[in-house]
């Protein structure tokens, strides 16, 4: 097929970007996304021009990598996917595709579709974490049972992969499906409520540093999330922050 | 309670504590109104009693100002705020895809029914204030329910009142069920409190639409 | 001896770890609080690494070429990992587990390593509950357990088709806790260039910032290198697309032995391919193989129908198909080791019974699962004679429960519904057993460097077991190297910080800047992707599922030739002072030309069939792989001299005091 490409290109993080536009043909269903994207920028340095860049890494859809804008939707139309895992069987002959990165005040630009997500990071470090050392001393895995479903429910959460598509869905850039699912993981194991009070007053007053925007229960991130993380994990959140500020 | 409301969430809850609270005044205001059209002197009873109990008049009917306003200042700073966190747009924007136009548009019918409640105040509770404490007009427990009528007989008004309430729904569709996410309740009884509030969102308004109708329709003839 | 001194401690076997953690020495912590240690690659051995040394008070500085520490590659294993927890009652030991891994690696392994793996490994799975990570359970709330290839008991724990995603977001928090306390300093977006040696020691290395090109200089008194494998000079494989040998080969270089570069495997169950635009290849769980059944058309005519789209696979009759795996391995069936289920798709694929367009493809089954576990469900739910219909719903309920993100996948990739139809599957290069040599410390040749996980060569031998990647990464990381590193560190608490401003500093820069300007001026107009798909077509023909010494040799010279058509002609846009995507592939391929070479003169000189080895000249009349104890069992170590044809081959003779060597049968 032959398609329509308006792709944000910026040079870095200081330079102003503009769409572009670039015609590309030959195009199979059962490339994905991002193989369309290298048949693009193999013919960009063939004719001696810069490749579009993109992150990237796993092409499995697991890695978090991956992010892109596309066509108003990040990782485009398709559901529980990630741009690495769309197909272009999903677009048709002549279609016209917009590519953006994903955009937030939080996720400055780095280059052309290339986006700086340490934002996430940071609102780990503040509080994601069980503080456990790596003795070798600790007790048998079995001697703490977890009800099967609060084991099951913490991995759903868990299972997270940091892309930002919540974020770039949001009309607001809020980040607290991110947040949640991590502070959601620790509050239903026995071992991660031992700092729950703390981890979610941590985590939550660096995600209001980081610049992201407020919730306003849109539901857009868990529409748009490749995994499939739930709504129920921010309720969560906001209980676990309400319960925690009584608690001080 | 200075550092909670310093946080995102802290300002959430707060929309939704200040808003169920206007959901909660908005049924009263219902039940009351309702019976201008089913009877008349209750109408008036109740309404006097709203007017001149001093418990009504000088605790609920500040705390509820207060209300409304924190609600309306807290929903446009959260919005001019969250303007701020995508500071470069998107070429292409497709919100339709994930999220309902309600959803994404509070700030639109939140800011009609701003609009409306100051037609309303102007309406009924500037009259009532100068009513009371500026022409100092003498007790009437029987003068609500003809003043009420009156004011739908201009076709105007009535259909201002109307497209209101059709957007005060839509901006309750969203608020009411939302307000129970914000303050961390989703549960197994999420899917009632969703049917709930959809009823009671669709509801209401539709109950105020066909009083000011009602009124518009049938008018005190002299 | 000679160089190659493994340092395993003297005593019986299971004492040996024990003993060594005794007798080494520790450096106390106030002196930790002076040294300094470079951890390069985030993934489960780095990242568990990282923060382990940080929780004893050493100041750690990560570095990896991912915008985050939790996308290294160890997030797409999916299986599990295993551990000798013996929580089944079936038999599970130390002793069994090391015994399956020396085996199922065709006994090229090193014992005393292999043991300390699987004594450790019930740690692993201790320490990763503590830390939050959320296993599959059962419903009395006690962790579950699944089979794997290759092993005769259920040792694997998993969560989901996610397990790697699960333990290094583990190791990853563990690593957060230690940056929020200011005690690792992680470099995101940045790769090492070079490794930095003073004195014969590892001292530091060069790396370069990926977004703004700067060329930096980072010095310590150790460098680990916990960089994965090298899969992707085979350009497609499972690996991500980032994935690279630079770190590990840039110490080579610098004297660091590299170990059996031609031990890879090829995982037999990945999505095949479907043309020439493909990137990257797709990984389905080898857990899969617990409940799928493998077969192809028994008759060439249905194969042949088949892949003209005139038959589907479900109207074959169960007669008219060919089961090979359990036809071949009664005993293991499905369930043999890698190895051997790869060799035994691409052998019938070879006699033309594949089943894809491209002929390089078989089924994996699941009818037979489904009907069964539907007739369990229909029974515990109380339905004693439940139709066909109702049993098939119910049995494809509970495997969308257990493999249900992984059709999922499947399903996206191919456009086929794997419930009702069944998979196409074809081998693909998945991990690499080879790596730089280290010893019983982890240490590799050149002193202060460090080598764990798959960067390292050590517990796999010449093939590894499922869900023991996971296992070793993590044992690496947090069992045994913050121990053994100690022991070099206890001579570093008088250095004081390294100076950056040294001779060797500059003179590392110097060449790493020369290496990138000559790289930005290829005048060429071939791009890095011409020559690495170049170069991958050579490796998967020439040093693939089975090789042969003519086409080894072939491979080499091409290789040769390839690589000095890159050097002249490769073309790399931009600017190498800002984020340059092109320039980083260049320098990982500029590597993989020279990895390649040597990979197929280890294969040549290996003159046998073992694990991922196979020969064709050295095989069994019923085509088996064919190994020579007498004379091959060894470990490969060779010795960068220049060009990889020039490297030396060092011997580490492998000795088996524990185990007896055997020819490895699952039939």
């Amino acid at each position: 097929m032959k398609l329509t490409l308006k792709i944000w290109r910026q040079k870095d993080a200081n330079s102003k970007g503009k769409m572009m536009d670039y015609t590309i043909d030959g195009i199979d269903g059962d490339m994905s996304f991002l193989e369309m994207m290298d048949v693009l920028n193999e013919e960009l340095i063939n004719k001696g021009e810069e490749p579009v860049e993109f992150d990237h890494d796993c092409r499995e859809g697991i890695c978090g990598s991956c992010s892109l804008q596309i066509n108003g939707e990040p990782h485009g139309p398709d559901r529980l996917v990630t741009t690495c895992q769309l197909h272009m069987r999903k677009f048709n002959d002549g279609d016209t595709i917009t590519i953006e990165p994903f955009r937030a005040k939080a996720f400055p630009v780095i280059k052309d579709l290339i986006v700086d997500r340490t934002a996430f990071d940071r609102i780990q470090q503040a509080g994601g974490f069980i503080s456990v050392n790596t003795s070798g001393n600790t007790q048998d895995a079995n001697s703490i049972p977890i009800d099967k479903h609060d084991a099951d429910d913490a991995f759903y959460s868990a299972a997270c992969i940091g892309c930002g598509a919540c974020v770039a869905a949001c009309k607001n850039a809020s980040a607290m499906l991110f947040t949640s699912a991590k502070v959601s993981q620790y509050a239903l194991l026995p071992q991660g409520k031992v700092e729950a009070v703390d981890r979610v007053q941590n985590m939550v007053r660096q995600m209001d540093l980081e610049g992201f925007g407020n919730c306003t229960n849109t539901g857009a991130c868990e529409v748009e999330c490749p995994k499939g993380i739930s709504l129920e994990n921010i309720a969560r959140m906001n209980r676990e922050y309400l319960s925690a500020s009584v608690k001080g | 309670m200075s550092g909670l409301l310093k946080s995102s969430i802290a300002r959430k809850v707060v929309m939704a504590l200040s808003g169920l609270f206007l959901v909660f005044f908005l049924g009263q205001h219902f039940v009351i109104n309702i019976m201008s059209v089913i009877a008349p002197d209750t109408f008036n009873t109740w309404s006097h009693f709203m007017g001149y109990n001093p418990l009504v008049q000088y605790l609920l009917q500040p705390i509820l100002i207060a209300g409304v306003i924190v609600h309306f200042a807290m929903g446009i700073a959260l919005e001019i705020q969250n303007n701020r966190a995508r500071s470069v747009k998107y070429a292409k924007y497709k919100g339709g895809a994930n999220a309902s136009w309600i959803s994404r548009n509070m700030i639109i019918t939140g800011l009609v029914v701003l609009a409306f409640l100051g037609l309303h105040m102007y309406d009924f509770w500037i009259h009532e204030m100068a009513y009371k404490y500026i022409e100092v007009k003498p007790e009437d427990p029987t003068r609500y329910y003809a003043e009420t009528v009156e004011k739908f007989e201009p076709v105007l008004r009535t259909v201002l009142y109307v497209i209101s309430f059709g957007l005060l729904a839509l901006h309750l569709l969203h608020g009411f069920a939302s307000s129970f996410q914000s303050m961390g309740l989703n549960n197994k009884y999420t899917p009632a409190i969703k049917t709930f509030t959809k009823i009671y969102a669709i509801g209401i308004p539709l109950g105020f639409a066909f009083i000011a109708i009602y009124h518009h329709l049938n008018p005190i003839t002299h | 001896m000679g160089i190659l001194d493994s340092k395993v401690p003297a005593g019986p076997l299971a004492a040996k770890w024990t003993k060594h953690k005794n007798e080494i020495d520790l450096v106390n912590p106030a002196n930790k609080r002076n040294i300094d240690i470079i951890v390069v690659g985030t993934g489960l051995a780095g990242g568990s690494a990282a923060a382990t040394l940080a929780e004893l008070g050493y100041n750690v500085k990560t570095f990896c070429y991912q915008d985050s520490p939790r996308r290294a590659h160890s997030i797409a294993a999916q299986g599990g990992i295993n551990a000798a927890k013996n929580y089944q009652g079936d038999g599970d030991s130390n002793y069994r587990l090391f015994y399956d891994t020396v085996k199922g690696g065709d006994y090229r392994s090193r014992e005393a390593n292999v043991y300390r793996l699987a004594e450790v490994s019930g740690q692993i799975i201790d320490q990763c509950v503590a830390q939050g990570v959320p296993f599959a359970r059962e419903y009395g709330g006690l962790l579950d357990n699944r089979s794997f290839g290759g092993v005769l008991v259920s040792r694997t724990f998993y969560a989901k088709g996610q397990t790697g995603q699960q333990l290094l977001l583990g190791a990853y928090s563990a690593m957060n806790r230690q940056i929020n306390r200011g005690k690792i300093q992680p470099f995101n977006r940045h790769e090492m260039m070079d490794l930095v040696k003073i004195d014969g020691k590892a001292r530091g290395i060069i790396a370069r910032n990926l977004i703004t090109g700067e060329i930096e200089r980072h010095s310590a008194h150790a460098v680990v290198l916990a960089t994965g494998g090298y899969g992707n000079v085979f350009f497609l494989s499972t690996n991500a697309m980032g994935s690279n040998v630079m770190a590990a080969w840039r110490a080579h270089r610098r004297g660091a032995h590299f170990a059996n570069p031609c031990f890879t495997q090829i995982h037999p169950t990945c999505i095949p391919v479907s043309g020439d635009h493909q990137s990257k290849l797709t990984l389905m769980s080898e857990s899969l193989r617990n409940d799928g059944r493998i077969w192809v058309p028994a008759k060439l005519e249905d194969a042949q129908a088949i892949r003209e789209g005139k038959l589907k696979p479900t109207q074959l009759k169960e007669e008219d198909r060919d089961y090979y795996l359990e036809r071949r391995y009664p005993a293991f069936g499905n369930l043999v080791p890698r190895d051997v289920a790869s060799r035994a798709a691409k052998e019938r694929c070879d006699e033309g019974f594949g089943i894809n367009k491209t002929g390089e493809a078989v089924y994996l089954d699941f009818d037979a699962a489904i009907m069964r576990y539907g007739k369990e469900k229909a029974l515990t739910s109380g339905m004693k004679d439940a139709d066909d219909k109702t049993i098939r719903n119910l049995g494809e309920e509970v495997i969308e429960n257990k493999y249900g993100n992984l059709f999922q996948m499947y399903e996206k990739i191919v456009d086929e519904n794997p419930y009702k139809t069944p998979m196409m599957i074809y081998p693909a290069v998945h991990y690499t057993m080879g790596g730089l040599w280290v010893d019983y410390n982890l240490q590799t040749t050149v002193e202060g460097c460090y080598a764990a996980g798959e960067a390292n060569f050590s517990d796999h031998g010449a093939n590894r077991l499922g869900a023991s990647a996971l296992m070793q990464g993590l044992a690496d990381g947090y069992f045994v190297l913050p121990y053994t590193i100690g022991d070099y560190l206890s001579n570093d608490i008088r250095t004081g910080k390294i100076p950056t401003d040294s001779p060797e500093f500059e003179a590392s820069e110097k060449e790493v800047r020369d290496r990138i300007e000559k790289l930005m001026n290829g005048k060429g107009t071939h791009s890095v992707d011409y020559y690495h798909k170049i170069l991958g077509k050579i490796m998967w023909n020439k040093c693939g599922m089975s090789r042969n010494e003519k086409e080894l040799q072939e491979a080499i010279d091409e290789i040769s030739s390839l690589r000095a058509d890159f050097w002249e002609n490769v073309r790399v846009p931009g600017s190498p002072d800002t984020k340059n995507q092109e320039l980083e592939k260049a320098g990982r391929v500029a590597d993989f030309l020279e990895l390649g070479e040597l990979f197929a003169k280890d294969a040549l000189t290996r003159n046998e069939s073992c694990g991922g080895h196979f020969r064709e000249e050295y095989q069994t009349p019923e085509g088996e792989a064919l190994r020579d104890d007498e004379n091959f069992k060894f470990v490969s170590s060779w010795e960068y001299k220049g060009e990889p044809k020039d490297a030396v081959l060092h011997k580490e003779e492998l000795k088996y005091e524990n185990i007896e060597l055997k020819t490895r049968s699952y039939k």
